[in-house]
Order: C-alpha cells, then sequence, then structure tokens
C-alpha cells in the first residue's frame, strides 16, 4: 500500500463521512432524505407475477410429468419403509452404523431408535426418511456432475460458484411458490427445493478433491498408459473419494434441514409438520419430542455418513453386514403384518410434559425477564431506533434535551480524533458508528446507505461487485421493501454481534483450555448438525412470539461458526512466535491481544463471514416466530401464494448475502 | 552406422519447451534457422519462461543417462517432455523409429503401457490402493486378468525386496518402502526405457544411499535404458555413465562424470562439482591410459573401484597399478596426484567429501 494511495483512501472515507453526517442533519427537515420515497415505489411483485404464472402455466405438463416421475420411487420408498415393521429396519440402521463406526455408533443408533419408537415418532420419521433417501443421491449424482464439469473446464469456475452461492443463500420458502405452480401440490416441489439447496457443498468438494488430486497421481496413471475415462475414474475418483464423502456428508444433512422446512408445504405427515402443527397450536411438550426426534436423527445421519468419510467405513467386515442385511429381511418378512408399535401413552406423557413446561417457563420467566429486557433495551433498541430515539422518558428515562446532543456529538467527535489519530481508519470508523449508533440502523437516511454500499463495493470487489450492490439496494427500494431489508440487515447486525462476543470468548477459552475444548467440541459439532427449524423450539417457548425470540434463535443457530474459527485460528498460530512473546516477556493477556490474536486474524474473519451467512439464512426460518423484515415478507408471500414478492425479498436477502461475503471474504482463490 | 544408429534407444534433437501465453508464436518459423540465445532472450523479455532450450542429446542403449541441474534449471521438464507429459514446441525426439514429438492419443497410451515406466519424486501412489495392487495397477489398465497381473506384482514386489509387504497401504509404508513400490510398478509392464524424477531426493540421506546401491543392483539384472533426473551432483557421479548438465533450460556440458569433473567448460561448472570429493567420485578406468612399452607392474585395481582405494599403496610409495581384465591398461601415479591436488585446493581430503 503506498501512501499515496492510502491518503486518497482516507479522503475518500472522510468525505462520506461528513455526506453522512449531513445527510443524517439534512433527513430530520427533508423527508426525501429519511426515507426511500414513495413515488419511486413500483408494483414489481405483479408485474413479475404475471411472468411466472405465464412461464410456468405453459410448463405445467412438464412439471406434471417430473412430479410423477419423482413421485413413483417416493411412494415406493414410503410403502417400503411403513411396511417394513421396525425391529427389521432399525436392524438394519444399527448393522450400517456398526460399518460405518463402530460399536459406540451402533450402541447411539439402537438407543436413538429405540426412543422414537418408544416415543411414538416412528411413522413420521420413516416419512421424513423416505424425503431424505430420495432427494439425497439425486442432490449427490448432480453436484457430482457440475464439480466434476467445473474442474474440467476452469474457465465456468466463476459463473459455477456465484451460482451456488445463490442456491444456497436464496431462501426456499421465497421460491417455494413457483415451484409448486409448476410441479403441482404434493411433495415434489419441497423436494425439488431440498435438492437445490444441497446440491452445492457436493459441488464444492468434488472440486476440492478432484483439484487436490497430487500431480504425481495424474502423472504416474497416465505413464501406466491411462485413457481418460480411466485417469478420471481409475485414479482421480478414488483418490477424491474422502473428499468426496465429506460432500455426502454435508449434503445429506442439508437435504434433512430442507426436507423439515419444506413441511410447511403440509400433507406429508413427516417430522417437519409435526413440529409445526404443535408450535402453531402451542403444545410445548408434544414440540419438544417431535424435536428431540429431529435431532436424533439427524445425529445418526451425521454419524454414519461421517463415518465412511473418515474412515471408509470397514468397521465390520462386510460378510457380516451382509448376513445381519438378510436376517433384517427375514425379520421383516416374518413380522410384517403385526401392529408392533408401542400405543399413545408416550404422546399422553408429552402432554402431560406440557403442563409441566409451562408452569416452568411461568416460574423461570422473571430470570428470563431480565435477560430479554437487558437484550432489548441495552442492544436492540439503540441499533433499531438509536440513541436518539431510546433517549426518551419511555424507553431510557430521560429526554433527549440539546444539552445531551451537544454532548453525544462532542464525545463522538473527540473519540474519533483520540482514536484517529494515528490510524485514520479507525477514527473514520468511530465516526461511523456513532453516526448508526445515533440514527439506528433502519433510520440511516437511504442516498447515505447507497454511497457508503457503492464506495465500499467498488473498492472491494470492483464493478461487478458495486452492480450487484446497486442491483440489491435497488430492488429493495423500488419494490418498498427499503424498510425490510434495513431491519434485515438490523436483525442480522445485533444476532451477529451476540454470536460473535459470546463465540469468540468461548473460542478464546476453547483455545487456552484444552479440556474445555474437548466438551465443547461435541456440542459445537450437535449444534452445527441441527437442522435449522429445530432451534426456534426452545426460543419459542422461553420467551413467546417476538422479535427477540427470533434473536434468540438466530443467535442459538450462528454462535458456533465463530467458537469454531476463532478457536482454530488462535491454535494455529506458528508456535515459534509465540515463544517469541513469551520470551520478550509478554503477560498471557498480553499475549493473546498483541500475538495470537492478530496473527490469527483472517481465520476470525472467515468466521465472522460465517457467523453472518448463518444469521442470514436463518432470518426466514425465524420469521415464523414474528419478526418484521425480510424473512417474515417472504412467510407473508408464501402463506399467500404470492410468488413475486417472495422470490424480490428472497432477492434482495440473496444480494445481501453475497454483499457481505464478498466484502469480509478476502481475495482468495475458491 | 547402422550399428550406432541401433545402439541409440532417444535421440533428441534441438528441444524447445517455452511457458507463457502464447509460445507456439514464436516456433512459427518454417524455414528459418532458429538463433538459440536471440530467442532466448527475446522469450524472457515478453513474458515467456523457456523452460527447456534447444537440447540435443542421444540416449544409448542400456545407459544410465543422468540430467542434472538445480531446482528451475528445466531438468523435470525436460524429462516431462520425453515422456509426453508436457507438449515441446519444437524439436524431435526419435524413439524406435518413430518421432515422440508427433504421437498423441491411442497410440501414445500405447507406448507408454508397452515402452516407457516413471518414477516420480513423491511416489504417486494410489492412496486406496495396497502395495500389490498399485504395482498391478498398470497392468489393470491395460485389462490384464487379476491373477495374472497379482502374480506379476508378486514377482516385481520380490525384485524390489518387499515381499511381505503387499497388503499393506502406501499411507502405512515408510518413505523408502513407497518409493520401492512405485519402482516395482514402473518395471511391471517391463519398459524398455525408465524415467526416474529425483526418485530418492524425498529419503533421507542415510536410506537414499541404500536404495542407489539397490537401484545399482537392479540396473545390474535389468540392463534398462534409464533417463535419471537429480539435483545431487554426487548422486549423479555414482549413477551416471553420462551426465547432462542443465542451467537456465540449457544443457551445458554433456559427458561421463570424469569429464564434468576434470573438464568443466566453464566456471558454473566447477563451482557446482567444487564439493565433490574427487577421489571418491573418479574411478580408476577414468584415469588408466594404455601403457607404452613393456606390460605394466604393480598391484592389480578393479576398474570401477574409486581411486581412493590405492591411495595407501600410494602413500607407501607405489608409482604404478594394473587394471583388472584388461593388461593393456596402466593407472600413474602422477595422474592421481593431479586429482588429489584439485581436491586439496578445494579443502576436500579423501575424508572431507559429502558422499
Amino acid at each position: 500500500m503506498t501512501a499515496v494511495w492510502g491518503n486518497r483512501q482516507y479522503r475518500i472515507w472522510t468525505g462520506l463521512l461528513l455526506l453522512s453526517v449531513l445527510l443524517v442533519v439534512l433527513a430530520q427537515h427533508v423527508p426525501l432524505f429519511k426515507s426511500f420515497p414513495a413515488w419511486l415505489v413500483l408494483d414489481l411483485s405483479t408485474w413479475l407475477n404475471s411472468v411466472i404464472s405465464a412461464l410456468f402455466e405453459t410448463l405445467r405438463p412438464l412439471g406434471m410429468l417430473l412430479s410423477t416421475l419423482a413421485e413413483m420411487p417416493l411412494a415406493g420408498i414410503r410403502s417400503l419403509l411403513a411396511w417394513a415393521p421396525w425391529p427389521a429396519t432399525s436392524l438394519l440402521v444399527i448393522l450400517v452404523a456398526l460399518y460405518a463406526g463402530g460399536l459406540r455408533l451402533a450402541l447411539f443408533a439402537a438407543v436413538a431408535l429405540g426412543m422414537v419408537v418408544v416415543m411414538g415418532y416412528w411413522p413420521k420419521a420413516m416419512n421424513t426418511l423416505a424425503l431424505v433417501i430420495i432427494s439425497v443421491p439425486v442432490a449427490v449424482s448432480i453436484g457430482f456432475a457440475l464439480g466434476a464439469l467445473a474442474h474440467r473446464l476452469p474457465k465456468i469456475r466463476p459463473a459455477m460458484i456465484a451460482l451456488l452461492d445463490v442456491m444456497q443463500t436464496w431462501p426456499a420458502f421465497g421460491y417455494l411458490i413457483p415451484l409448486l405452480i409448476l410441479f403441482g401440490f404434493g411433495p415434489t416441489a419441497g423436494l425439488t427445493a431440498s435438492v437445490i439447496f444441497s446440491v452445492p457443498p457436493m459441488v464444492r468438494n468434488t472440486l476440492v478433491g478432484l483439484s487436490d488430486v497430487p500431480p504425481a497421481i495424474v502423472e504416474s496413471a497416465l505413464m501406466a498408459g491411462a485413457r481418460p475415462r480411466q485417469l478420471f475414474w481409475q485414479a482421480m475418483v478414488p483418490t477424491a473419494m474422502p473428499q468426496l464423502l465429506v460432500g455426502v456428508n454435508q449434503t445429506t444433512m442439508a437435504s434433512l434441514s430442507m426436507v423439515i422446512i419444506i413441511a410447511i408445504i403440509g400433507g406429508f405427515n413427516d417430522l417437519g409438520w409435526e413440529v409445526l402443527s404443535a408450535m402453531r397450536a402451542a403444545e410445548l411438550g408434544r414440540s419438544l419430542g417431535a424435536g428431540l426426534v429431529i435431532v436424533l436423527i439427524a445425529v445418526l445421519l451425521d454419524r454414519i455418513t461421517r463415518g465412511f468419510a473418515e474412515r471408509g467405513g470397514r468397521a465390520i467386515s462386510g460378510g457380516v453386514l451382509r448376513a445381519g442385511m438378510v436376517i433384517a429381511l427375514i425379520l421383516a418378512v416374518l413380522l410384517s403384518g403385526y401392529d408392533l408399535l408401542p400405543g399413545d401413552q408416550a404422546q399422553r406423557l408429552l402432554r402431560r410434559i406440557d403442563g409441566w413446561l409451562l408452569d416452568f417457563v411461568a416460574w423461570s420467566a422473571p430470570v428470563f425477564a431480565v435477560l430479554r429486557n437487558a437484550i432489548t433495551y441495552g442492544v436492540m433498541l439503540p441499533m433499531r431506533i438509536g440513541f436518539s430515539g431510546s433517549a426518551s422518558p419511555m424507553v431510557w428515562g430521560f429526554a433527549l434535551t440539546p444539552a445531551i446532543t451537544a454532548a453525544y456529538v462532542l464525545v463522538a467527535v473527540a473519540l474519533a480524533l483520540i482514536l484517529g489519530r494515528r490510524k485514520p481508519m479507525r477514527g473514520i470508523v468511530t465516526g461511523f458508528a456513532a453516526l448508526l449508533f445515533w440514527t439506528g440502523l433502519p433510520a440511516f437516511p437511504w442516498p447515505g446507505v447507497f454511497a457508503v454500499i457503492g464506495v465500499a463495493t467498488w473498492q472491494k470487489g470492483g464493478a461487478g461487485l458495486f452492480a450487484l450492490a446497486m442491483a440489491g439496494l435497488g430492488l429493495a427500494g423500488l419494490s418498498g421493501l427499503w424498510v425490510p431489508m434495513m431491519q434485515s440487515i438490523y436483525l442480522a447486525a445485533v444476532a451477529v454481534l451476540i454470536c460473535f462476543v459470546i463465540g469468540g470468548a468461548l473460542g478464546v477459552l476453547a483455545a487456552e483450555n484444552d479440556r474445555f475444548s474437548a466438551i465443547l467440541r461435541p456440542i459445537s459439532d450437535t449444534l452445527q448438525t441441527l437442522p435449522q427449524f429445530v432451534f426456534l423450539i426452545p426460543a419459542l417457548m422461553l420467551f413467546k412470539v417476538g422479535e427477540f425470540t427470533a434473536l434468540i434463535a438466530i443467535a442459538l443457530y450462528a454462535v458456533v461458526p465463530p467458537i469454531r474459527y476463532v478457536e482454530h485460528g488462535l491454535r494455529n498460530v506458528r508456535p515459534d512466535l509465540v515463544e517469541a512473546g513469551v520470551q520478550m516477556g509478554a503477560t498471557p493477556w498480553q499475549l493473546l491481544w498483541q500475538v495470537k490474536l492478530p496473527l490469527a486474524r483472517s481465520s476470525v474473519l472467515l468466521g465472522l463471514n460465517q457467523t453472518i451467512m448463518a444469521a442470514l439464512s436463518m432470518l426466514v426460518i425465524a420469521a415464523l416466530v414474528g419478526t418484521r423484515e425480510l424473512g417474515q415478507q417472504v412467510y407473508v408471500a408464501l402463506s399467500k401464494a404470492d410468488a413475486g414478492a417472495g422470490l424480490i425479498a428472497g432477492a434482495i436477502i440473496t444480494a445481501i448475502a453475497l454483499i457481505s461475503d464478498r466484502l469480509l471474504r478476502r481475495r482468495v482463490s475458491n | 552406422m547402422a550399428s550406432a544408429s541401433s545402439q541409440i534407444m532417444l535421440s533428441c534433437k534441438n528441444l524447445w519447451k517455452v511457458f507463457g501465453a502464447r509460445p507456439a508464436y514464436y516456433f512459427d518459423t518454417a524455414g528459418y534457422q532458429i538463433d538459440p540465445d536471440g530467442l532466448t532472450a527475446r522469450l524472457r523479455r515478453e513474458g515467456h519462461i523457456p523452460a527447456v532450450v534447444d537440447a540435443s542429446f542421444d540416449v544409448k542403449r542400456g545407459e544410465i543417462f543422468v540430467i542434472m541441474g538445480l531446482s528451475g534449471s528445466g531438468k523435470s521438464t525436460l524429462v516431462r517432455c520425453l515422456s509426453r507429459l508436457l507438449d515441446i514446441e519444437h524439436g524431435t525426439m526419435e524413439f524406435d523409429g518413430q518421432d515422440l514429438a508427433k504421437i498423441s492419443g491411442p497410440d501414445l497410451i500405447e507406448i507408454r503401457r508397452r515402452k516407457m515406466g516413471m518414477v516420480f519424486q513423491s511416489f504417486g501412489l494410489m492412496p486406496h490402493l495396497t502395495a500389490l495392487e498399485n504395482i498391478a495397477f498398470p497392468l489393470k489398465l491395460q485389462g490384464v486378468a487379476r491373477p495374472e497381473r497379482e502374480a506379476r506384482a508378486r514377482e516385481m514386489l520380490e525384485l524390489v525386496e518387499l515381499g511381505n509387504r503387499g497388503d499393506a497401504l502406501p499411507s502405512q509404508l515408510s518413505g523408502g518402502q513407497q518409493q520401492r513400490v512405485g519402482i516395482a510398478r514402473s518395471l511391471s509392464t517391463n519398459p524398455d526405457l525408465w524415467f526416474l524424477d529425483e526418485p530418492f531426493s524425498a529419503l533421507d540421506p542415510l536410506i537414499r544411499r541404500q536404495m542407489q546401491d539397490e537401484f545399482l543392483r537392479l540396473q545390474s539384472q535389468l540392463k534398462k535404458t534409464i533417463v535419471f533426473i537429480t539435483h545431487d551432483i554426487m548422486e549423479a557421479c555414482r549413477l551416471a555413465d553420462r551426465i547432462a548438465l542443465m542451467r537456465g533450460g540449457k544443457i551445458i556440458q554433456l559427458g561421463t562424470p570424469a569429464e564434468i569433473l576434470l573438464q568443466p567448460v566453464d566456471d558454473y561448472v566447477s563451482d557446482f562439482t567444487a564439493e565433490v570429493a574427487l577421489t571418491r567420485a573418479i574411478r580408476v578406468r577414468d584415469l588408466a591410459r594404455p601403457a607404452l612399452g613393456d606390460l605394466p607392474e604393480g598391484p592389480v585395481v578393479p576398474p570401477a573401484a574409486p581411486i581412493e582405494v590405492i591411495l595407501p599403496a600410494l602413500a607407501s610409495g607405489q608409482r604404478q597399478f594394473r587394471v583388472e581384465g584388461d593388461d593393456s591398461l596402466v593407472l600413474d601415479a602422477t595422474s592421481v596426484l593431479e586429482v588429489l591436488k584439485r581436491d586439496a585446493r578445494h579443502g576436500l581430503g579423501p575424508e572431507g567429501g559429502r558422499g
């Protein structure tokens, strides 16, 4: 970085800061700067709806054909799983678990499946499993093919990766309506959404796996006289197999997560539907029970697929596995026709638990109310309505007098100048933070948002990213979704802030303390395996419907990446540099802040990136418990069957995700 | 001479390999004479990397031809051109009556299956296959039935003295053992032309020396035509019949180890070889001359022995040695003393080398 470039950089950003200050002051008198002008808002969704219905109605015969083709095997597997008596199916799963992960996993499988049976969720669990069994092979095949294609043709890689990012960040609720128009009412639309969401990890892992095949392996196969196909199937694919199996694991988990969310369409009597209807009926016990079953199945699927990825199975010999399968088959035939499932005692018990839970919630309410008030008044309100809004007798108990305003400005300017003395960028960031804290995020003048995001994207990502940012912001403004968009950014920002403070602290502790790390790791593992839907249950139970509940659900889901990446970053700091710090007499605290954290910076930034992605992807799910941002718009559009509105709100969420990802990610090759 | 040409296995003329945006552009010179130095300078100026510059050499049947140079000298690129893992920009490579440079597709695959074998620095073993399956892999690609290819692979395992490790995965083998598997695999198709790309460079010094001995033992049995790449001058001197020394893509000297050591063409070559303890690298046959007049007197020494073996006798005043198996040759003390003087200049006594 040359000094000239640096100076220019500072001048641009100082200019932007002054412009923003001016806009904030002006906005109090000129409404044009305050909120996006209403006369600019177009009825985009109606227009889009007419296009979509015209297009998809013509495609409908094709859609129906595909849907019939997809539903035949689904119906087959579903009836097979319904026919097979649970002892036979369980035996089969336990054998696979034994083969994949050894005795401990087999034991876990036995206990987990036993619980599913006893709690009375077996048929519903089998319906969910049927959806997974259909969607995973499809997603894995498509993902493998696309990954191999992208490996073969390096030129299409950037476009492919951009497409994968869109597939992973566009909320499924946003395109469910068009799919329902295309495929008709039934599981195919949900399956398609599940495939769209779960293909990307397979593509990425295939690409990484094939690209990481050592050149010597390729060359030695060529020198052995391999034909192109032999080279691919006999040398490259087997060498990449561990990575491909990691892809299968991730695709399976993504598929399960989406299959459960998609239950919102209804009509399939699966676990997702069970949780949703229990939550709607405010039956805590039932939703907790179904949630537990989902957790058990998720952990089981994860450990089995990961067992194959990490050890390639082989915990028992293939012969034992085959013999066991035959026994399971015989068992299935012998036992079929008998009703072996327990009655509904467990369900009645869950209803009773309901009462206890309500008692517990009522009893614990004061404790959680403290937490809720602290975060609402301390973090959420200031970020939503700002200092200027919070400083009122209603909120903070004091009014905003000119003297207080003057003091705020004085402190902010002084702070910015002091912090910016040696590193000007710090001063500028402080200035922006003070300004945001004054107005609150959603009320920040919209031309200021355009200017700041425009300059940032231009500098970091060039014309392409700039165009994407302008298109996203423009779409939000023109479609009348400016305020929900800013609300989304605000809610995600609060969640990320909380996650990063808590997760970062946990990550530091885990890096410093092996025992703590050993305790934390399985918890993180499990949290990361769970379908997004599950996080709503405890949040809803303890905090009722509302934005705060959504925040808790988002934070629970997004807290793992900062833990992981901070710990990973700190543990991988070069030991010789740590030794040098110790030798120079650094205290542990100095070592952490002045040696380890600065050196772990790139890992921490990656963690921040992942946290933001997780928070944004959870927005739409969290909308189910009541928010007022884009996720809610998507959800409302879904319930009104308004395809256009859902697509537009979804597109804006995707744009936010892509822009924040590109802004935070260092320019590394994918 | 017909007999001389049949002695030559691989004949390369004016090979060029260039990396960059559009290397072919510079060789669109039908009928023009290429000026190597001029073209090299121009390529560098215009952002291209000339990795092999106008290389011409013959590899004789049954010889160990070592290509030596520091990293970046183009030696690995050159062997990849010979094995056609890379395409050359210009030149001819005559092998078995065909120009290798013009062969492609199924014909090239066929040549690799029957006539070439290659050993890699980082082994290149398939991680999912056992040692035995790795060795059988080239035969599997050719569609040889399992019992037959496994029998052959077992034979190869015996040859590299790994008979009991056939069921081990590469990750369960040491570096030296992995490279034995790599060697066995490259020999499983009984190739005529054997490429070894720095095969021992990734191994510890002690293992490296064992593997070199092992390699010489194998070669005395098999008598392959070998192109051997190394950056280690001591290794080159131990193994080579002839050495091609590369620098900046060019072959700057080509000759026997003794020629390279005793008559370096320039300061670079003499600096390069300065570390070598000549008493170990120079052999009796390199200094032996036809005896003039009377039959020579003195103790008999084997022609392949390094001259350090005669040092004790030399110190006790012996002036002449006879060469084992050839009565017409004599080794004279003065020529040995010349070599000792050069070693002394570099501060390398008989024990000072890094061999």
